[in-house]
């Protein structure tokens, strides 16, 4: 255990090196930069322009800009954002609970939804129900989330008035209920997708794990179809799912690009557009970096639940 | 489209209330129609309410002195002051200073080199500071320090021994006669010397994240990514404010800001307004009052005067006459924008009414080619002296209404001859050199060319502002004519309204006839507010619309 995680912990670490050198040559190569949002400005002279950039340091060779924020970054210092000043950890710190709030309801609500129409489309393979669900799934998964979110909000908020239409809560009242009310519609929004995703590899690996000897042995035991599904098959279909978690895992935490934007959500997807949008270059790598470190937590703590699930599998 | 009132917001009373008052009819009336109403009510003794401003980009630099862009300004008019502000008709009154400097009255000196500026004795700041001329020392002084990250530094750049006469009086030198100065003061808001002064570096500045102003709103709160609130200064020196809280919501989708104004989470809708292709349907919604404001940016055809294909001005011309604008401005801009003939904002003090109009005229615009002599080739595309009339047209990707434009000139300059091809790009790569450089042959661009309200436009039509001729300044098309160049300099020396008038007018005539560029409309933005919210008026001469929130007030 102690070999695995000291080889996953050097692995990781020749991971962000590249994840960071990649995304700060994509970046840079970008046209435009943090100042193109003020080239239009009437008011403001080149000289204005070539003084801030070289304020900025961002007339330094691009390698001498990697290397000083790396080494800022060692030592703890993730960098100030361009565009407000804060400190790129304050940034995201500002902008994750909104995130994890509607990530987690959505994934929690697709997670259990899923499972369940993965597990029944198995066991009544080709019924009505079965047919309906993976009709319901391709359309989920091929149909664009905003539009969905841009139904939803003219639905249920222009027109029936039952929900808000947007944002994460009525400013002037922070009460739980308020928060609750303005969740239901994105969360539903964006668990269709996931419910799509959950359900399809949960019927996969539920028919696989029902064609299975164990389970031809359990039916012979003589044990109720219901205990077979419940005790033999979804215990094991359900190791696959780990991994898939592990994968989702990062997304709970960096959060939905157009969810978030549809629906006025003060959320990291939508902070990540608009760091882009301004070339915002330490919030952006600030995140980026936040998003390498939790793909490969997810993918970490998927393979050691799996091993501590699954006594076949050996971790070293 | 029916509407439901939003049960989530706390208008009921209000809500309750105009509809006694007005018995629901409003919305029958086209309240585009209606200006200020004679029976306005008087604002409420002490301030009350709330109101939730919508705008499409998050205001995130609350320093005034810092780089930032149209939305942070709604911020700055709340929480700070300047020493002047510029009224809706362009006009510069006092804001922090008890008069505005003039020659006439001894502000400025007769060379103009010489400014004396006195200061309004019962202004505090938030913290209950006594305001001074040590604080209006201090923040020209800082808007130049090499270590600061100023925003625009034009003018402020020219100014020379600051000195503190008395704590209500200040004199400084300027290095030349500049008059927009005047104007450029009205877009310098002050800061606190007692609170600055403390911080090492000034751009890491704990104010910078909860600013002290002196404005009729203090701080109160910044969710990122979602609003920014303010709260009312009971104590404001000037007039207001009326209104408890004021808050900046950030919609970051111009359809859900439009969708979020329908809904009545959002009481205004500034920055970026409401898009023209909703502007039909806004203007028929109940209980919302949508008007038409003109801005201050022109949209125009951009033509690089450095190609041989626009040298002549014939062709210019041409060109010109041959520009359906009433087609374009009614059949692709939902005929919200105003046909123009000049640069100038329409709401300026300084326009040009009277240049002549344009017409579309192909016949014209033919018989005007075919008399400088460009004859028609093998392939019905016009030739003279070798060159083919034949230019590229770019602007940014993905502008439908432009991309469609562009289609749309194309049909129209190849009946006369004249071969348009459209090659767009990414708006980084676009506005980046390949604009300022002066590396495109044409472009259509939207372009505000005054700076704060100033008519000078040296910035944009003096030969010395041509980058790609080792100028600076942003006369991208390389337009260039010593009368121009000679008015333009005389203009940014004289400070009377009435001579600089004269002089900006017939600036106005001589690019009317020189064409350097090819006007296709003033914009005009589609604002939108609830009704009942008193007191609001547009300003085309500041950026946003939320300029003056110290005077709005809900009725009732």
């Amino acid at each position: 255990m102690r070999g695995f995680l000291l080889n996953r912990l050097s692995q990781s670490l020749i991971l962000l090196l590249i994840v960071s050198v990649i995304g700060f040559v994509v970046l840079n190569l970008l046209p435009g930069g943090p100042l193109a949002q003020f080239g239009l400005d009437p008011g403001m002279t080149q000289d204005d322009l070539d003084r801030l950039k070289e304020q900025l340091g961002l007339n330094r060779p691009l390698l001498m800009q990697y290397l000083d924020w790396a080494w800022r970054l060692l030592q703890g210092d993730w960098g100030h954002s361009f565009r407000d000043g804060v400190p790129v950890l304050t940034v995201i710190g500002r902008h994750v609970f909104a995130t994890l709030l509607l990530m987690g309801t959505s994934t929690a609500i697709a997670i259990a939804i899923g499972t369940w129409i993965g597990i029944r489309g198995a066991t009544h393979r080709y019924s009505l129900f079965d047919h309906v669900a993976t009709v319901g799934a391709m359309v989920a998964l091929s149909i664009p989330t905003f539009w969905f979110g841009l139904v939803g909000i003219y639905i249920f908020s222009l027109r029936l008035g039952w929900l808000p239409a947007g944002n994460m809560y009525t400013i002037g009242d922070g009460s739980v209920l308020n928060y609750l009310h303005h969740l239901i519609l994105p969360s539903i929004v964006l668990s269709l997708v996931h419910v799509a995703i959950w359900s399809r590899y949960m019927r996969t690996a539920t028919l696989d794990a029902i064609g299975q000897d164990f389970v031809k042995t359990a039916r012979a035991k003589g044990l109720s179809e219901r205990r077979v599904i419940m005790k033999h098959v979804v215990g094991n279909a359900l190791l696959p799912m780990i991994t898939l978690a592990g994968v989702q895992l990062p997304s709970i935490l960096t959060g939905a690009l157009v969810t978030e934007t549809v629906f006025t959500w003060p959320g990291m997807g939508r902070l990540f557009l608009d760091s882009l949008g301004y070339s915002d270059y330490p919030v952006v790598m600030g995140l980026l970096m936040f998003s390498a470190i939790l793909v490969i937590l997810g993918n970490l703590l998927a393979d050691i639940a799996v091993a501590i699930v699954d006594p076949r599998i050996r971790l070293g | 489209m029916t509407e439901r009132s939003n049960t989530k917001s706390n208008y009921s009373r209000r809500d309750a209330l105009r509809m006694l008052a007005i018995g629901g009819a409003a919305g029958l009336i086209a309240p585009n129609l209606l200006g200020k109403p004679a029976f306005a009510q008087t604002p409420p003794a002490s301030p009350t309410g709330r109101v939730v401003v919508g705008f499409s980009q998050e205001p995130t630099v609350f320093n005034p002195l810092m780089p930032h862009t149209e939305c942070d300004d709604a911020v700055h008019f709340s929480v700070f002051d300047a020493l002047v502000r510029m009224d809706p008709k362009g006009v510069l009154q006092p804001n922090l200073a008890v008069e505005v400097p003039s020659q006439k009255n001894g502000g400025i000196s007769e060379d103009g080199l010489k400014w004396r500026l006195r200061l309004r004795d019962d202004v505090r700041w938030h913290d209950g500071e006594p305001f001074t001329a040590e604080d209006v020392k201090f923040t020209l002084e800082l808007i130049t320090n090499p270590k600061f990250r100023a925003w625009r530094t034009a003018g402020h750049s020219l100014v020379r021994d600051i000195k503190v006469v008395s704590p209500t009086e200040l004199t400084w030198r300027m290095e030349e006669a500049f008059a927009p100065y005047l104007s450029f003061l009205a877009e310098t808001f002050m800061v606190p010397k007692h609170i600055l002064e403390k911080e090492a570096d000034p751009n890491a500045a704990a104010f910078n994240q909860a600013p002290v102003g002196t404005g009729a709103f203090k701080w109160a709160q910044r969710i990122a990514g979602d609003h920014i609130e303010l709260v009312a200064n009971a104590d404001y020196a000037g007039e207001g404010p009326y209104l408890e809280r004021l808050v900046f919501k950030y919609i970051p989708d111009m359809t859900v800001l439009y969708t979020q104004f329908k809904s009545g989470d959002i009481d205004l809708v500034d920055q970026a307004f409401i898009t023209a292709d909703h502007y039909a349907e806004a203007s028929k919604l109940s209980d919302r009052v949508v008007i038409l404001e003109r801005g201050a940016s022109v949209e125009s055809i951009y033509l690089n005067l450095e190609k041989p294909q626009f040298k002549d001005p014939a062709v210019r011309q041409a060109l010109y006459a041959a520009i359906d604008r009433k087609a374009i401005l009614e059949g692709l801009y939902y005929g919200v924008h105003n046909p123009t003939e000049t640069f100038m904002p329409q709401n300026s003090y300084y326009y040009n009414p009277n240049l002549p109009a344009q017409e579309f005229n192909i016949e014209r615009a033919r018989q005007i080619l075919d008399e400088a002599g460009w004859v028609p080739g093998a392939d019905g595309i016009r030739v003279k002296d070798g060159v083919r009339l034949s230019f590229a047209n770019s602007t940014t990707s993905g502008n439908h209404l432009r991309e469609q434009t562009q289609q749309f000139l194309q049909q129209t300059f190849a009946e006369i001859g004249v071969e348009m091809t459209i090659s767009n790009l990414p708006a980084a790569v676009m506005w980046g050199d390949f604009w300022l450089k002066s590396q495109f042959e044409s472009a259509i661009s939207g372009v505000t060319n005054v700076i704060a309200g100033d008519p000078d436009v040296s910035n944009r039509l003096h030969t010395k502002a041509i980058v790609a001729k080792g100028g600076k300044g942003s006369n991208t098309g390389q337009y260039s004519n010593p009368e121009v160049d000679a008015l333009l300099d005389k203009g940014a020396r004289t400070f009377d309204r009435e001579a600089r008038r004269a002089i900006y007018l017939r600036v106005q005539e001589i690019v009317r006839q020189d064409l350097p560029f090819l006007p296709l409309f003033a914009y005009a933005n589609v604002f939108g507010r609830k009704e009942g919210l008193e007191g609001f008026e547009a300003n085309s001469n500041a950026r946003v619309a939320s300029w003056h929130a110290a005077g709005w007030h809900w009725k009732g």
